[in-house]
């Protein structure tokens, strides 16, 4: 993408320049501390790809049946998040790794500002305060736009179910988590791969170890900044471009859209100045007119 | 208003040709395949998947039809808020062809909607979502189909006043229908104004945030398309391709009607286009010069002979034909260049839902199902019937008599079929 977020914002206020843009997001900005809200830390450099926690994800969801998960030969192809799996484990070439591989668990982020929130027509999608990116099917209208927003392309969809689809998706245990217990995933890993906490202590922790072992761990932590960070965070032992999570920028998408909508909406001054522009035409074209035909100029033959 | 010997007035032409009857056919198997959408899911009928959520319904139905609707507001702008008079003969059929094109692009999302039954659920204060594009989208859509109803209902009491005489046992209706048709007479006249101001504003707005919408996804789009004004793009180019729709649907309606064209007032309008075009253009390639973005044009990839058919059929080639007095005052040369800017304004929405959107990770490109083809296809169909049989009920379209047609009083029933 040739085009960054400050470029755009640039060239947005060109185009809107009619438009009051400096206050827009007023609300999303008061809330930028994070800290606060449960996170994960996944470190790939200690997973086994035992699958537990896909096991555990599909227990507590309850979304396949005589689903054998200890069958390790779906790691050697490449699975996204469905609706048969909340969450995946791919692996990723790594010298670092275990025979030139590490493990890699996916799942919906829980971003810090996400995507499929702000595009939600119904608001059937909310950031719930302690983290979770939730799912209200009764509103939900079915338009997909959620699923075009996100950033990592994690929603899924029931195309299959005739009359009530849902978007499919990992809601991070949200009732478990309201509890103070850990998801499910985290609770089964035997690897102590996945650490459950508050973000702000997940990040202390992982540039904990990025400094104690800085030959092992490379010194990014993926989901700190990415797309204005998210709950979901990783460590790896090599550059994050060699594994499947997307190169993305630290602004959050949200703004891109936002800005151009409240812009136009602020106040709702812009359509009632239109209006009101468009009515003083109307009369004033009507009072010149006095009866005659004001038209333009003619080149046909009448 | 209506001068000239010009009258609008119910087209009195057999209903069923052997094109209507084609038309008919390809509408009933549109028809059954949306029933059979709705009942047998989205699944069973659409290549739609987690990496494509978005398809045709999408761009053509909703996206290119909201579009090529654009003649209704620009036409009313025109004629009724700038007052350039002569062009009254074209705001009826515009008008019409905006009710039904946004009646069908509301037919067309349902088909599309996962829980079509709660597309009611934007209306509700409870559910507002004032951050969401697609909530300002599809609460202007609603507001604006009403008041293009409103903006039509003259010309229902012009048809019906005094000549309501349901048969039988709606006999009784009569009187009451007609006491509607006199009170809607006295107070629409005062206040239509408001709502063709309203109509104009609300395209506006809603037209601009259907290009708002895939900015929501940055790193899913192609850079040829993903530009911070794109919704001024899809403003400006909707109303560019206002006109030539009005031109194009008039002369197709001559033609099947067997009327002389409206070619002063067609080619007097043509006159807008090259400029309206223009205007799109420039800012279109001003700004990829502006985002460095050239590379993508030459880098002969199918984004780039995408965007170049795009521009070439829908702006430089229509601009050039336009842009010759003779080539508008030909009907062939008219036809012609509004056909290439619907083309390329169809091509242009495309490419952006659809050609421009690369999922992170994709692993079988999109191409419409069978079904999804009939849908649309069937949608169109059922539009050019519609409007047959309501130029044939109601005083849409001009024709030249020497004094105002009196239209028979109905005989049989307010909803005259085709017969």
């Amino acid at each position: 993408m040739g085009l960054k977020r400050r470029d755009f914002l640039k060239i947005a206020g060109v185009a809107a320049s009619s438009m009051v843009m400096s206050e827009a997001r007023a609300n999303t900005e008061e809330c930028t501390d994070f800290g606060d809200v449960f996170g994960v830390l996944v470190d790939t450099t200690v997973c086994i790809g035992c699958r537990n926690c896909e096991a555990a994800c599909n227990d507590k969801n309850k979304l396949a049946e005589n689903k054998d998960f200890t069958d390790k030969s779906v790691l050697s192809h490449h699975r996204r998040p469905s609706l048969e799996a909340y969450t995946v484990v791919n692996t990723f070439p790594n010298a670092k790794g275990m025979n030139g591989q590490s493990f890699m668990k996916i799942q919906c982020m829980h971003c810090n500002d996400p995507a499929c929130v702000s595009a939600c027509i119904v608001g059937a999608l909310s950031k719930c305060a302690h983290g979770p990116v939730s799912y209200e099917a009764d509103r939900c209208i079915g338009c997909r736009y959620c699923m075009v927003a996100c950033p990592y392309q994690v929603p899924a969809y029931e195309y299959d179910e005739a009359v009530a689809p849902r978007v499919m998706k990992c809601d991070f245990c949200n009732d478990r988590i309201h509890d103070d217990n850990p998801p499910a995933c985290v609770a089964a890993c035997p690897a102590e791969a996945l650490t459950f906490g508050r973000r702000s202590d997940l990040i202390d922790l992982a540039r904990l170890k990025i400094k104690k072992e800085p030959e092992k761990y490379t010194d990014h932590i993926f989901g700190e900044h990415e797309v204005g960070g998210s709950s979901w965070m990783y460590l790896a032992s090599t550059e994050f471009k060699a594994t499947e999570l997307p190169q993305l920028p630290h602004d959050p998408v949200p703004p891109y859209t936002e800005t151009i909508q409240h812009g136009i909406f602020k106040y709702f001054i812009p359509p009632v100045a239109l209006y009101g522009f468009l009515g003083l035409v109307m009369h004033s074209l009507r009072e010149d007119e006095n009866g005659n035909d004001v038209g333009g100029h003619d080149d046909t033959q009448r | 208003m209506i001068h000239n010997g010009e009258h609008p007035a119910p087209i009195n032409v057999k209903y069923f040709t052997t094109g209507t009857k084609i038309l008919f056919g390809i509408m009933i198997l549109g028809l059954a395949t949306y029933i059979y959408r709705l009942i047998a899911g989205l699944g069973a009928t659409t290549n739609l998947t987690e990496q494509y959520p978005w398809g045709i319904w999408i761009a053509i139905d909703v996206a290119s039809g909201v579009a090529l609707a654009a003649g209704g507001f620009t036409t009313a702008a025109l004629a009724d808020i700038f007052h350039r008079e002569k062009y009254h003969a074209i705001v009826r059929p515009a008008l019409l062809t905006a009710l039904l094109g946004y009646s069908f692009v509301v037919i067309g999302l349902l088909a599309d909607l996962g829980r079509y039954y709660n597309v009611w659920h934007p209306m509700l204060p409870s559910m507002w979502q004032g951050d969401s594009v697609l909530f300002e989208v599809g609460l202007c859509v609603m507001i604006y189909l009403t008041v293009l109803y409103i903006e039509f209902l003259p010309i229902v009491v012009e048809r019906f006043r005094g000549r309501v005489n349901l048969p039988g046992v709606l006999a009784r209706a009569n009187k009451i229908l007609e006491s509607m048709l006199s009170i809607a007479d006295r107070t629409l006249g005062r206040i239509t104004s408001l709502f063709i101001i309203a109509g104009v504003v609300l395209s506006c707005l809603h037209q601009s945030s259907l290009g708002t919408l895939m900015i929501i996804a940055p790193s899913k789009m192609h850079p040829l398309w993903y530009t911070p004004i794109l919704p001024l793009l899809f403003l400006l180019s909707a109303i560019a391709v206002g006109f030539p729709m009005v031109i194009f649907e008039s002369i197709l309606a001559s033609r099947s009607f067997k009327l002389k064209p409206e070619m002063p007032v067609l080619s007097s309008i043509a006159r807008y286009t090259p400029i309206l075009l223009g205007i799109y253009l420039a800012l279109k390639i001003g700004d990829l010069t502006i985002r460095d973005a050239w590379g993508y044009v030459t880098a002969f990839s199918p984004e780039s002979f995408a965007w170049l058919a795009e521009v070439l059929i829908g702006g430089l080639i229509p601009i050039f034909i336009l842009s010759s007095r003779r080539m508008r005052h030909s009907i062939t040369g008219l036809f012609l260049g509004a056909s290439l800017v619907i083309t390329g304004i169809v091509m242009n929405r495309i490419n952006v839902f659809l050609v421009a959107y690369h999922p992170l990770y994709a692993d079988k490109p999109y191409f419409p199902s069978f079904m999804e083809i009939m849908v649309t296809v069937g949608l169109i169909a059922g539009l050019v019937l519609v409007y047959r049989a309501m130029v044939k009920i109601f005083p849409v379209i001009s024709v030249h008599t020497e004094e105002p047609p009196q239209p028979a009083p109905m005989q049989t029933s307010i909803v005259a079929g085709g017969k």
